[in-house]
C-alpha cells in the first residue's frame, strides 16, 4: 500500500520540529548520568521553550530589522533543511529541489544572519561571538564541502536522495574514502553545532562562549526561536550523517509499511548518536580558540584524504 | 575460508587507508610517547596487511615476515625507543621546524605526487595490491618529511623507521614481498640500527646536553671556544 509522498514530507518536518528538543534533552540526560547528577528529564527543553515563548521581548533601542528578522530566518532555514534531508523516507518531493550543496548554503545563510544579528546591537560580546563564529565557519565549511564531495564522488551524484539510495542498496561496504569522510563529518558536526571541543553549549562564561555570545541580547519569543533553531541544527546534522553514512532502515519509495520501522530505526540511531556525542564531550575538554584551526585542519585533512583515497583505492 | 580477489582487494585497501591515517597522525602528533604508540599501530597494520596478502597470494614466507614485523615493529622497537627516552630523560613534546597545518598540506601534496609517480606501475601491474602501491610510496615520503621537519634526534629516528615501514609496504604491494632472505636481512639491519642509534643518542646527549640536532651545527672548534 502506498502513501502520498507529500504526507511523508509533512510528517518528517513535524518530526524534525517536534523531536529536536527531545534529542537535546536526551543528550543532556546522558550527560547528567555520566557526571553523576540528577537529570531534568527528557522534556526539559520543551518546558524551557514554553517559558521563553510566554515571556515578553526586550529589544535594544538601536536594534534594526536584522535583529528582529533573524530568529524567524533561522527557524525557517532549519525547517526547510529538515524538509530536504531524507530522514524518514527517500521519496521526498522537496528533496528534488535542492541538492547537498544548496543544503550547506542554507546553513551558511542562517549563520550569516546570526553573525549580523550578533553585531547589530553593538555590544562587545555580540561582536566577539560573531567574529569567532565566522572564523570557525570559514574553516569548517571547506572541510564540510570536501567531505560531502567525497561522498558525492563515490555515489556519482550530489542529490541527497540518490546518495542515500545508492548507499542503502549496500554497494558501498568497506570503502576507505567513505570512512575518511565519516571521520571528517563527525569533527565538522562537533564544530558546526557548537559541541564541546570547540564550543560549550552550557556555558555563559565570557571568555569561552561563541554561540551564546551572539544570542546574548535575545529574549522572549526571539530567544525561543533561536534556541529551537539551534536544537534543530544539531538534529539535522546528526540526521545528515545518519542519512549519508548509515541509512539502513529508511523507508523507500512511499511505502506505508516501511514508515513505522523507519521511525523506530531513526530513534534508535539518534539514541546511539547522542551517546557518541556525550562520550566525546565527557572525554574531552574544551580547547583554546586558537587550537580550533588545528582541529578543523584535521577535519579538512581527513576529508581530503577521503577524496584522494577514492581515486587511489576505489 | 575462501574469499574472492575482489573482497581481498577491498580489505587490503582498507588496511592501506589505516596505514595512511597513522602516517598523518604521526605528522600531527605533538607528544613523543604518542608518536611511539602510533608507530606501533602502523607496524600492526603492516603485519596485518602482509598476512592478508600472504594468504591471498599463497606465499607462505609472507607469514614469517608478518610475524617478524609484529614482533620487531610493534613490540621490540617501540620498547627500545621507550627505554631510550626514559633513560636519556629528554623533553616529552615534539619540536617541529614547520608548523603543523603546513606540514599536513605538504603531506597531502606528497600523496598526490606519489599517485602520479605510481600511475605507470599501476597500469602495468596485475597484482590485486597494485592500488595500495600509491599509499606505500606516500608512507615512505611522509616518513622522509617527518625526518626533515623534526628538530629532535629521536623523532627523526621514528621518521626513519616509518620510512622503512613504507619501503616494506611498497615491497609487499608491488611484488608480493621480497625473498625471505632479504626480509630477514632488513629486519636484522633495522634492529642493529636501533641499537646503534641508542648508542649515538647517548653520546650526543652527553656531549651536547640535548638531542636537538640544531646543536650539532656547533661542532667546529672555534665556535665551541666562544
Amino acid at each position: 500500500m502506498n502513501i502520498n509522498p507529500y504526507i511523508i514530507e509533512f510528517l518528517q518536518v513535524a518530526v524534525v520540529i517536534g523531536l529536536a528538543p527531545a534529542f537535546v534533552g536526551w543528550i543532556r540526560m546522558l550527560k547528567c548520568w555520566f557526571q553523576g547528577r540528577t537529570t531534568a528529564g527528557l522534556f526539559q527543553p520543551y518546558r524551557d521553550l514554553r517559558k521563553l515563548f510566554s515571556k515578553e521581548i526586550v529589544l535594544a533601542h538601536n536594534a534594526s530589522w536584522i535583529f528582529r528578522f533573524t530568529p524567524y530566518l533561522l527557524f525557517g532555514t532549519a525547517v526547510l533543511a529538515g524538509a530536504i534531508i531524507p530522514i524518514l523516507s527517500i521519496d521526498l518531493p522537496l528533496a528534488a529541489t535542492a541538492d547537498v550543496i544548496v543544503l550547506i548554503a542554507l546553513f551558511a545563510i542562517a549563520r550569516f544572519f546570526l553573525a549580523l544579528a550578533g553585531m547589530d546591537i553593538g555590544t562587545a560580546f555580540g561582536g566577539m561571538g560573531s567574529s569567532r563564529e565566522m572564523m570557525i565557519a570559514s574553516l569548517a565549511e571547506p572541510a564540510m564541502l570536501m567531505a560531502i564531495f567525497t561522498v558525492s564522488l563515490a555515489n556519482k551524484s550530489t542529490s541527497l536522495a540518490e546518495i542515500v539510495q545508492v548507499i542503502n542498496s549496500g554497494q558501498m561496504m568497506l570503502r576507505p574514502s567513505l570512512a575518511f569522510a565519516f571521520i571528517a563529518f563527525i569533527l565538522i558536526t562537533l564544530a558546526e553545532t557548537g559541541r564541546i571541543p570547540v564550543d560549550n553549549p552550557a556555558t555563559h562564561l565570557e571568555l569561552t562562549m561563541i554561540h551564546e555570545a551572539m544570542i546574548l541580547e535575545y529574549s522572549g519569543r526571539h530567544l525561543a526561536l533561536v534556541e529551537w533553531a539551534s536544537m534543530m541544527k544539531l538534529y539535522l546534522f546528526v540526521s545528515l550523517a545518519i542519512a549519508v553514512f548509515t541509512p539502513w532502515g529508511i523507508a523507500v519509495k512511499g511505502s506505508l509499511a516501511g514508515l513505522p520501522a523507519a521511525i523506530g530505526f531513526m530513534i534508535a540511531k539518534l539514541g546511539i548518536a547522542g551517546l557518541i556525542i556525550v562520550l566525546i564531550e565527557t572525554g574531552l575538554a574544551k580547547m583554546r580558540i586558537f587550537r580550533v584551526p588545528d582541529f578543523l585542519g584535521v577535519a579538512f585533512l581527513m576529508a581530503t584524504l577521503g577524496m584522494l583515497s577514492f581515486f587511489i583505492l576505489d | 575460508m575462501d574469499i574472492s580477489l575482489e573482497t581481498a582487494a577491498r580489505i587490503t585497501s582498507f588496511i592501506a587507508a589505516l596505514v595512511l591515517i597513522t602516517s598523518f597522525a604521526m605528522l600531527a602528533q605533538k607528544r613523543i610517547y604518542g608518536l611511539i604508540h602510533l608507530f606501533a599501530w602502523q607496524g600492526l597494520f603492516l603485519a596485518l596487511n602482509t598476512a592478508v596478502v600472504g594468504y591471498i597470494a599463497d606465499k607462505h614466507h609472507l607469514f614469517i615476515s608478518s610475524l617478524l614485523t609484529l614482533g620487531l615493529k610493534v613490540f621490540l622497537l617501540p620498547y627500545i625507543l621507550y627505554v631510550l627516552i626514559k633513560r636519556l630523560n629528554i623533553r616529552k613534546d615534539v619540536e617541529t621546524i614547520v608548523n603543523m597545518p603546513t606540514t599536513m598540506l605538504i603531506g597531502i601534496g606528497l600523496v598526490i605526487f606519489s599517485y602520479h609517480l605510481t600511475a605507470p606501475v599501476r597500469e602495468l601491474s596485475t597484482l590485486m595490491t597494485r592500488s595500495t602501491l600509491t599509499i606505500a610510496l606516500a608512507t615512505v615520503m611522509i616518513g622522509l618529511l617527518m625526518m626533515i621537519t623534526r628538530r629532535n634526534a629521536v623523532t627523526q629516528i621514528i621518521g626513519f623507521l616509518a620510512m622503512e615501514n613504507g619501503l616494506f609496504f611498497t615491497a609487499t604491494s608491488a611484488t608480493y614481498g621480497m625473498p625471505l632472505v632479504v626480509e630477514l636481512g632488513v629486519a636484522l639491519d633495522v634492529l642493529i640500527a636501533a641499537f646503534i642509534f641508542g648508542i649515538f643518542f647517548f653520546h650526543i646527549s652527553t656531549t651536547f646536553d640535548s638531542l636537538d640536532v640544531g646543536q650539532m651545527a656547533r661542532l667546529k672548534e672555534d665556535e665551541m671556544n666562544e
